[in-house]
């Protein structure tokens, strides 16, 4: 059989179908096609924010340009009066102090409660750890209401402390599922080494298993401190005084009123306070990808 | 260093029995080997003197100390684990010393045994790297390394080599017995491998079933199995299993395979199978037993000679292995590469029989 005759089949099918390599080319504009459509439609909404953030009140208002380029120079006029006639600032150190808390509060109970509901068999930890997962699935529009209560009798209420209380209940559940996920996939023999070479269970956990999870408790970090940082409908049910408001609620509040939008600053505002979680994204997105993908796939 | 023995030891799960009512004596220094098929109980076993697992019944004594309720840490063994068990995030060193640090060792003594243990597994070089950095092999000197620096009473391996290539594994071997010859510490060590325990065992002990088989050294479990299961199990290629029938020749007695052939009893083992005359029996036969004709090879007075119609012949370099039936039964015979015939061919062959074994099929109990 001639090099010709051996080759035929491979690059084109006896009924003449398109081969492989004529079918992963379709795929790829396919592929490059969408994505391109996607990725417009995900960055319009923050290159307007970038934009509108770097005119002036003058230009914003002028309905004759263009919105979506910038015709009559940059300037951070808008950012100077966010910082100097706006309590922003306030709203920046109360969300960072609710966020941080939340974080650490949620990081300690969920790599506890993971610890022990993933690797230290015992009656009812199974039923346990989905019971966890299920309180995720009550959405936040729900449980403000019974928390309401619980928040006014604790005498937080119009206290960012009182977030400090209430984000957990967003974050716990989710983070100690993503946790458990990771702990069950580290082999069993590691810790029955451990158990040998003379470590306790804190010591097991501390020396062998959070060193060897860290992918996993970087991506729950990151998870609970997206969703406190961003949370909205607990500080807008909770919080009515401009000193204890965090970022989400605070800015909308403080920037419209009435009728009257403050378009520069509400956009100089919003490209502030998405600037931690993007940076921290950016820093570890590696870490966040392999902590979800080893959860996801156990074994 | 320190004696093990297992006292009536019983695992069940729920109402599944893993390990039955097992006695062992291990005596200080000795490398016992557990060997037996998946499922038998031998890595319970091993699980159970380690700590890992709690006893149903029964007890288990190291150094002269019931283990019973003692938690791993305090029974002062070291384990070397199927998929090596190292931390991933820790050195070669840290990994070696981490037991050791637990322990409060002195940081002089910490460095002292470490090295010393690289010493003896030659990877002194490999101390700074993590265990993701190093091959099958030298994940498995350092899990071995890891056992050595405690300096334990006792090592338990667990299948320390199933993950390594055929060729890696027989280096590994040859490592271990080297370091027991170093380090002479009471072993146990759990395989499925007859070929690893044979090589590596002062004393062998065959579970199946969750219940010991036989107890014995290599070649006495090769030479004497009391079982149908023994014989079966110890050797590669495995025992050749015929039934036959056990009749008188005369004063004498012969087992006969089938309608035109059938082999002598040696005399001095007629008295031993007496009681079986007439009964069913199963002839077992090393391929190593039955051989060419030619030569000296297997030759005896208590040999015989029989044609048989080759079906499969395996041309192994040093040796080639011939496979025939015998009244529907698969047999396997070892010739002389130069001896052996073409598969469809006759080739007259020789059995030696000082080496036969009958079995009771009914008791699975060798005669």
């Amino acid at each position: 059989m001639t090099a010709a005759t051996a080759t035929t089949p491979l690059t084109r099918g006896v009924f003449g179908r398109a081969s492989l390599k004529r079918n992963r080319r379709w795929a790829l504009i396919a592929s490059y096609v969408f994505l391109i459509v996607f990725a417009i439609f995900f960055l319009l909404p923050p290159y307007y924010m970038i934009i509108t953030a770097l005119k002036s009140d003058a230009e914003v208002a002028h309905m004759a340009h263009n919105p979506w380029i910038i015709a009559e120079g940059i300037t951070f006029e808008q950012f100077k009066l966010l910082f100097t006639q706006s309590d922003f600032l306030i709203f920046f150190k109360n969300t960072a102090i609710v966020t941080v808390c939340t974080v650490v509060i949620t990081m300690c109970i969920s790599v506890l409660a993971a610890f022990s509901l993933g690797r230290m068999k015992f009656w009812g930890s199974g039923i346990l750890a989905t019971g966890i997962f299920l309180t995720y699935l009550v959405p936040d529009t729900l449980l403000f209401i019974p928390l309401f209560q619980i928040v006014k009798s604790l005498g937080l209420l119009n206290s960012y402390w009182g977030m400090v209380l209430v984000y957990p209940t967003l974050t716990v559940p989710f983070c100690t599922w993503i946790m458990i996920g990771y702990f069950q996939s580290i082999p069993k023999e590691l810790d029955e080494a451990a158990l040998i070479d003379g470590a306790g269970q804190m010591q097991m956990l501390f020396k062998i298993f959070i060193p060897v999870a860290l992918p996993g408790i970087i991506a729950a970090t990151i998870f609970s401190f997206t969703v406190s940082w961003a949370a909205f409908v607990y500080p807008m049910t909770f919080l009515y005084s401009a000193d204890q408001q965090v970022l989400t609620v605070g800015t909308v509040t403080s920037l419209i009123k009435a009728d009257v939008y403050k378009w520069g600053m509400l956009m100089a505002g919003a490209l502030v306070a998405a600037a931690p979680p993007l940076i921290i994204y950016a820093f570890l997105m590696d870490y966040y990808i392999a902590g979800l993908t080893a959860g996801a796939t156990k074994g | 260093m320190a004696e093990v023995a297992l006292r009536n030891v019983v695992k069940k799960y729920d109402d599944v029995v893993a390990v039955s009512s097992i006695n062992l004596d291990i005596p200080n220094n000795e490398f016992l080997v557990l060997v037996g098929p998946s499922g038998c109980g031998k890595s319970t076993t091993l699980r159970m003197i380690a700590g890992l697992e709690e006893i149903t019944a029964g007890e288990i004594v190291i150094g002269g100390e019931v283990v019973n309720d003692l938690p791993p840490k305090d029974r002062d063994i070291a384990m070397v684990f199927q998929n090596y068990a190292l931390y991933p995030h820790m050195t070669v060193a840290e990994n070696m010393s981490f037991g050791l640090k637990l322990r409060k060792f002195a940081k002089d003594e910490i460095k002292a045994r470490v090295d010393n243990a690289a010493k003896i597994l030659d990877i002194t070089e490999l101390l700074t790297r993590r265990p993701k950095q190093l091959s099958g092999g030298q994940r498995q000197r350092v899990a071995m390394g890891r056992a050595i620096v405690r300096n334990p009473k006792v090592f338990l391996f667990d299948e320390p080599l199933s993950n390594l290539d055929a060729k890696l594994r027989v280096q590994m071997r040859t490592e271990i017995k080297r370091v027991h010859q170093k380090v002479k510490t009471t072993t146990i060590y759990v395989t499925h491998d007859q070929v690893e325990a044979m090589t590596l065992a002062d004393r062998i002990v065959v579970m199946n079933g969750g219940k010991i088989e036989q107890i014995g050294s290599p070649n006495d479990l090769y030479h004497h199995p009391k079982t149908r299961f023994v014989a079966g199990f110890i050797g590669s290629p495995a025992m050749n299993l015929i039934p036959a029938k056990l009749e008188t020749n005369g004063s004498s007695l012969k087992v006969r395979l089938s309608d035109n052939l059938s082999f002598p009893v040696p005399e001095n083992r007629a008295a031993r199978y007496r009681g079986a005359i007439g009964k069913d029996v199963l002839l077992g036969l090393r391929p190593e037993h039955i051989t060419e004709t030619r030569g000296a090879n297997g030759a005896s007075g208590n040999s015989h000679e029989f044609p048989a119609t080759l079906d499969v012949v395996e041309p192994m370099g040093m040796e080639t292995m011939v496979f025939f039936k015998v009244d529907g039964v698969e047999v396997c015979g070892r010739v002389e590469p130069t001896a052996a015939k073409g598969s469809g061919e006759t080739m007259l062959l020789r059995a030696n029989l000082d080496h036969m074994h009958l079995i009771d099929p009914n008791t699975n109990r060798v005669l």
